[in-house]
């Protein structure tokens, strides 16, 4: 192996070991720590002057407890379901929003395709904070929505949607919804559309031709999109501290609370550990999907 | 040239009872401006075997698509068995096609995509499955049944295609240049294998081909196209004997072209004058030529003999240098200068070895044709 062969398989692992092995090191340290009131909030604190002595009664002094503590506390448990819950539901709710979106932009015209794409990219221009913000606007008791169904005669009196588990999925759609849209519209456009055309000279209706052909080979964008979606929004914090209510209960919002409000570093490493592990087993699925893709295509 | 000489003579466009299934009435297709085809009419009677050639973007594939139903025609009507075809969805015509592209499904195997169409007609369950053996057998491709279509040759993928086409045994199958990737030797079979769908099931073909040779062997009919135009339609033979243009006749086949003025000498005879210094040729035909007329003439290489001393009894004979030799094979073609510097073609069988031929290059040599081996064309 050459030298440049050499730094360029470095160059990758280099940035994933200082940006998230060496971060992850450290938080998985700290969740094997105690509480403490002191600066930092825990112990023991790790002491290169201690020597190697040093070294092994800050080993020795390392358990399990917070994990322990987890396990033995239902509200992590509960925490950690109602996210997995409120992700996958999310998730479906913006693929069945996405798809036809995602359709509709490859059968346009080629001179409108581009349009409707920024379109899609626009409202990440504006900071993800403030459009959440704004669907506080939208959703409480006095916002637009409730005035309008109010002008309208629709309804008498206001929907609480505000801080209930709807605004949550309400903001997670639409948040991710352009993770979902791009890779099934890059999916679908590639799709030849003489596909369609053969499936229906060999009897298919238009609808037939849809199930058979189209939607088997948009698979892999499905997949893609439903990853893309789910693996953030199992984590997400901001979204259900704005507009989910006290009964919302996601491990992101939990993190949160025992990081700034509680001060507990330890039992918040330890719960951002297990997060990370549950978050691993989708992505491992999700590598494996764009592997044998990759395999398919060649 | 396809039908032996024992059969009777299948010609139901001869026929004026005889009723076509598919008849194209005045279509024309634009697509925006521009026209793909431009007043096309043409009948194509029940089990015929009817071939369209023509060179690349004169629109043959879009006279097929506007059959499968993906194209309406912008003008004129098409009928099948009499009923018009405009306001049937391409799911509901009795024909299938064979895409230029193939269009295979990636998702699904080689059984599957066969089995596509069957799946989706009347046909009892029990019956799919051997019909598809029977369609893998005919490609000869029981082996690969189970691969996906990226695993396998582009040739292969080509059989897939027809025999997807051919599974549903539909009144009228629509094959885009069918065997263009397949070797000669399997085209060959392929193109016997089609011939014999063709006579047992009855089922009406239409070809698109780059391939004249294969044209010529298979089909009942061939179209001749240019520009979104049919030049001609006519029997193989009569295409290739009796073009009925310049166009058609350097399309089919190699073919000696001389401009000169006709004259008439006789009863359907004429003189035309082509070059200074060189005699008029003579030649025959039916139609009413006014002296003077500008025409071509139109004559095959192998109608041209070659000989070292001038015939005495052929109707034409010219004097020339050999300038160079091709040799193919089975045949060799002999091109032949003359003193006026005109280029003309010959060809000639090798029915010797080699080393024992008569003619070699710069020998002198004698051209001559009957009047009767070429053809006088007004356009
Ligand atoms: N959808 C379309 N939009 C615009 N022009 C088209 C379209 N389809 C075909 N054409 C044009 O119509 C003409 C005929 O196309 P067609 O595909 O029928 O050619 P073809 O005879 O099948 O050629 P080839 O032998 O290369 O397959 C071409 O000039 C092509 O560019
Ligand atoms: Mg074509």
């Amino acid at each position: 192996m050459n030298f440049r062969r050499i730094l360029l398989i470095a160059t990758p692992y280099a940035w994933l070991v200082a940006l998230f092995l060496v971060p992850f090191l450290i938080v998985f340290k700290i969740s094997l720590s105690h509480y403490a009131i002191s600066i930092p909030p825990y112990s023991p604190v790790f002491d290169i002057s201690a020597g190697w002595e040093g070294f092994k009664t800050f080993l020795s002094k390392l358990d399990f407890d917070n994990y322990r503590f987890l396990s033995g506390d239902d509200l992590y448990w509960k925490a950690y379901l109602s996210s997995l819950q409120i992700a996958a539901i999310s998730t479906i709710i913006t693929l069945v929003v996405a798809y036809p979106i995602a359709y509709g932009m490859a059968q346009a015209n080629d001179e409108w395709r581009p349009t409707l794409m920024m379109l899609v990219i626009l409202p990440f221009w504006t900071s993800f904070l403030i459009r959440v913000y704004s669907w506080i606007g939208i959703l409480s008791n006095e916002g637009f929505l409730n005035q309008i169904l109010l002008g309208l005669g629709v309804i008498d009196t206001p929907l609480a949607i505000m801080n209930t588990n709807t605004a949550v999925y309400i903001g997670i759609v639409y948040t991710y919804l352009p993770f979902m849209v791009l890779p099934i519209y890059a999916t679908l456009e590639k799709m030849d559309g003489s596909l369609i055309e053969a499936a229906e000279d060999l009897g298919c209706t238009r609808i037939s031709a849809f199930w058979l052909v189209t939607l088997p080979l948009s698979k892999p964008g499905v997949i893609a999109g439903c990853f893309l979606v789910f693996i953030p929004a199992l984590g997400e914090f901001v979204i259900p501290s704005l507009l989910g209510g006290s009964q919302t209960l996601m491990i992101g919002k939990v993190l949160w609370e025992e990081f700034f409000s509680n001060r507990d570093w330890p039992v918040a490493s330890a719960v951002a550990v297990i997060l990370l592990v549950l978050l691993i087993i989708p992505i491992i699925l999700f590598q494996r999907n764009e592997q044998k893709q990759r395999e398919a295509n060649q | 040239m396809a039908q032996p000489a024992s059969r009777p003579v299948f010609a139901p466009w001869n026929d004026p009872a005889a009723k076509p299934l598919i008849q194209f009435k005045s279509v024309t297709k634009k697509f925006g401006e521009f026209v793909a085809i431009d007043d096309v009419t043409i009948d194509i009677f029940a089990q015929e075997f009817f071939a369209l050639l023509g060179p690349s973007g004169c629109g043959k594939t879009t006279l097929m698509r506007m059959l499968a139903g993906f194209e309406r025609p912008t003008k004129g009507q098409i009928l099948l068995d009499g009923k018009d075809l405009a306001d049937v969805p391409p799911n509901r015509r009795e024909t299938n096609m064979m895409f230029q592209s193939y269009a295979l499904f990636p998702h699904l195997s080689v059984w599957e995509n066969i089995a596509f169409g069957l799946k989706r007609s009347p046909m009892p369950k029990g019956e799919i499955g051997p019909r598809v053996e029977q369609m893998l057998k005919l490609v000869r491709l029981d082996k690969f049944a189970r691969r996906k279509p990226h695993q396998i040759s582009g040739g292969q993928r080509q059989r897939v295609a027809l025999a997807r086409s051919l599974a549903k045994a539909p009144k009228l199958l629509l094959l885009d240049e069918p065997l263009g990737a397949l070797d000669k030797k399997l085209r060959q079979d392929t193109q016997f294998e089609l011939m014999d769908i063709q006579e047992k099931t009855g089922t009406t073909f239409l070809i698109v081909t780059h391939d004249q040779e294969e044209a010529m062997t298979v089909a009942s009919r061939v179209a001749v196209m240019d520009h979104g135009k049919m030049i001609q339609i006519d029997t193989p033979d009569r295409i290739y004997e009796m073009p009925n243009s310049v166009y058609v006749a350097d399309f089919i086949g190699d073919v000696n072209i001389i401009k000169g003025n006709a004259k008439p000498t006789g009863e359907g005879r004429f003189a035309i004058s082509w070059a200074e210094g060189q005699p008029d040729i003579a030649a025959a035909s039916g139609a009413g030529i006014a002296a003077g007329t500008p025409v071509h003439f139109a004559i095959r290489p192998e109608k041209i003999a070659i000989s070292a001393d001038k015939p005495a009894d052929r109707a034409n004979a010219v004097k020339g240098r050999i300038e160079d030799i091709a040799y193919l094979g089975n045949i060799s073609t002999y091109k032949v200068e003359l003193a006026n510097g005109a280029m003309i073609k010959a060809q000639v069988a090798n029915d010797r070895r080699l080393a024992r031929r008569t003619f070699s290059w710069d020998d002198m040599v004698w051209l001559s044709f009957t009047d009767t081996a070429g053809v006088i064309l007004m356009k």
